[in-house]
């Protein structure tokens, strides 16, 4: 099954704050951390997330849309870096989240989330959904 | 199974969230190295794979009262040592070369978990590797290489190799006796070759791990579910590969290989169950993720010079099919042209007729009759369904509709698969009579 792993914020993460110290022994722990992940074959993709200072929100409500600009003010609800994993189960999953170093230099928290798989699609798929989805397809296999 | 084992009062006291179950996850997480590490010490892979099963049984009974180990890897291996220990212990060890391995493993007793546990970060996968390529070795056939594969590298059990290999648990059973026990007596070392020996070891490797991906790529829709997961486990140990050496070009050519063949796995059933060809299979449905990541192990593979690896080759094909963002914008040109080499590095009339197939959709019909002519005397193609229907579509599609109809059907009569019949046949119902 596939999930989504977020690191969650945190107030130091949204302040850009890098203990000088603490970061680069952090780095080299999350460097092994993620190496084991690819040996073990369940990484696909991750990343880090810049503060929501740098981000951008567009509210929706009926026709109006407003945009609205970082920093929000949910810290501990906010994503600082997610990674992709292929595992077998969610107990693997927090099994593997587990094992990670605290990302933060504080109190965190590490979110799982499985992804849909297409089957919990497949009745509401009309064949206009389907055909919209092929153009966007189409379009996402260009890079 | 094992939790059965240990009451579950005993969990009393544990956070929920490390009941049996997590145990369990952790351990699936470390088996296959566990084994690797123990079966080259203790040169036994049954003794293995017991004293990992042992070692779990420990962790159930005292994890739960002292919580996971921060380490639990080292945990595992530090207990399974011991008792290997103290099995030979028991034993009245005659045999020399058991006293030798017991004098070993002793010098050993002292060591602490953290020490086993920096032998086993500093060992970055070797012993894992070791374990792939014994299970791998060429002295054993391919069948029995995938069956211990998947037991040992995947922790798949008997009873489930069987079934995803549609074959009877006691043939499964004793195909991994008879492998193990021509280990033990070729007295492998369950070490990674070096240097030549590699280059001569990793092709029985990649084939293996192929030949499970290919298992899983049949399975057809209504099956037992293992059956497509084989191809999961396979891009999981392939991607184990890619990550313990991504110098090796052609591991990385197999990995995108079979990344790019996976995106299409949702896609090639249709909602009725029936199999969906590849032209006319809903491109919305390619998994866009494993298409890169295949496109990217591609590019790797060529940067390091492997371009013309049978597996980098066989991924470039593929690729061409992911690209295209229709089937009419297929670059068959360039699929010719991959294919021209392919036959010069991986001879074998399939690939020839693929290749005709490829050149008569960039060069016209003409050109592919011209290349199916010449395969008429081959072998292993007589009664192969696959080239009298591809001889039929050429000839449709230079109008010669009355030589199409009888290769239509003479495919029609050579394939098992009902609804390829159904198709072949209707295909030559349209050649008129």
């Amino acid at each position: 099954m596939r999930v989504m792993v977020f690191v969650k914020a945190t107030e130091d993460s949204e302040a850009g704050i890098m203990h000088p110290e603490w970061m680069s022994e952090m780095l080299v722990k999350m460097g092994k951390y993620n190496e084991e992940l690819v040996a073990a074959g369940i990484m696909l993709a991750g990343d880090g997330l810049k503060p929501s200072s740098f981000g951008k929100r567009v509210a929706f409500d009926g026709p109006d849309r407003t945009v609205i600009d970082g920093p929000f003010a949910e810290t501990r609800e906010l994503v600082a870096g997610y990674w992709l994993w292929e595992v077998k189960d969610m107990d693997e999953a927090v099994a593997w989240v587990k094992r990670c170093p605290n990302p933060m230099y504080g109190p965190s928290e590490i979110e799982i989330r499985p992804f849909y798989e297409l089957a919990d699609f497949a009745e509401h798929m009309t064949p206009e959904a389907e055909q919209i989805h092929e153009g966007l397809a189409a379009k996402l296999s260009d890079n | 199974m094992l939790a059965s084992l240990v009451p579950l009062t005993e969990y009393a006291g544990m956070a929920e969230s490390e009941t049996h179950q997590a145990i369990e996850a952790v351990y699936r997480m470390e088996r296959a190295r566990l084994i690797a590490g123990l079966a080259r010490m203790v040169r036994d892979v049954d003794r293995a794979e017991e004293l990992a099963q042992e070692a779990l049984l420990i962790a159930l009974s005292e994890w739960p009262r002292s919580g996971v180990p921060n380490n639990p890897g080292a945990w595992l291996m530090a207990a399974a040592k011991r008792r290997a220990i103290d099995g030979m212990r028991r034993e009245t060890m005659r045999a020399r070369k058991h006293e030798e391995i017991a004098r070993e493993i002793d010098g050993e007793t002292d060591s602490t978990i953290e020490e086993i546990e920096a032998a086993m970060d500093d060992d970055l996968g070797d012993e894992l590797l070791g374990l792939i390529f014994t299970a791998c070795h060429p002295v054993l056939s391919a069948d029995a290489r995938a069956a211990l594969t998947l037991r040992l590298v995947g922790g798949l059990t008997t009873d489930e190799i069987a079934r995803a290999f549609l074959s009877a648990e006691p043939t499964i059973a004793q195909r991994i006796v008879r492998a193990k026990k021509m280990i033990g007596n070729a007295g492998l070392a369950f070490e990674v070759p070096r240097g030549a020996e590699l280059a001569v070891r990793l092709p029985s490797v990649l084939e293996v791990i192929y030949l499970i991906f290919n298992e899983g790529y049949a399975a057809t829709a209504g099956e037992d579910l293992i059956r497509p997961a084989l191809c999961a486990e396979a891009q999981r140990v392939g991607r184990i590969l890619a990550g313990l050496m991504p110098q090796e070009s052609e591991v990385l050519g197999l990995l995108a290989l079979m990344e790019i063949q996976a995106s299409r796995l949702a896609a090639r059933t249709g909602p009725d169950g029936r199999f969906v060809p590849l032209p006319e299979q809903h491109r919305a449905r390619w998994d866009r993720l494993l298409i890169r990541r295949g496109l990217e192990a591609l590019l790797r593979a060529e940067a390091l010079g492997g371009a013309d690896g049978p597996y980098a080759l066989q991924a470039a094909l593929a690729a061409c099919h992911a690209r295209a963002r229709t089937a009419d914008e297929t670059d068959w040109r360039r699929i010719a042209a991959l294919y021209d080499r392919l036959r010069e590095i991986m001879p074998s009339p399939v690939v020839d007729l693929n290749r005709a197939v490829a050149h008569s959709m960039t060069y016209g019909p003409e050109a592919g009759l011209a290349l199916v002519d010449e395969l008429a005397d081959a072998a292993a193609l007589r009664n192969y369904a696959p080239l009298p229907a591809a001889r039929g579509d050429f000839l449709f599609r230079a109008g010669r509709l009355g030589e199409a109809r009888a290769q239509f059907e003479a495919a029609a009569s050579l394939t098992r698969n009902e609804t390829e019949r159904a198709f072949l046949l209707e295909r030559a119902g349209r050649c008129g009579s």
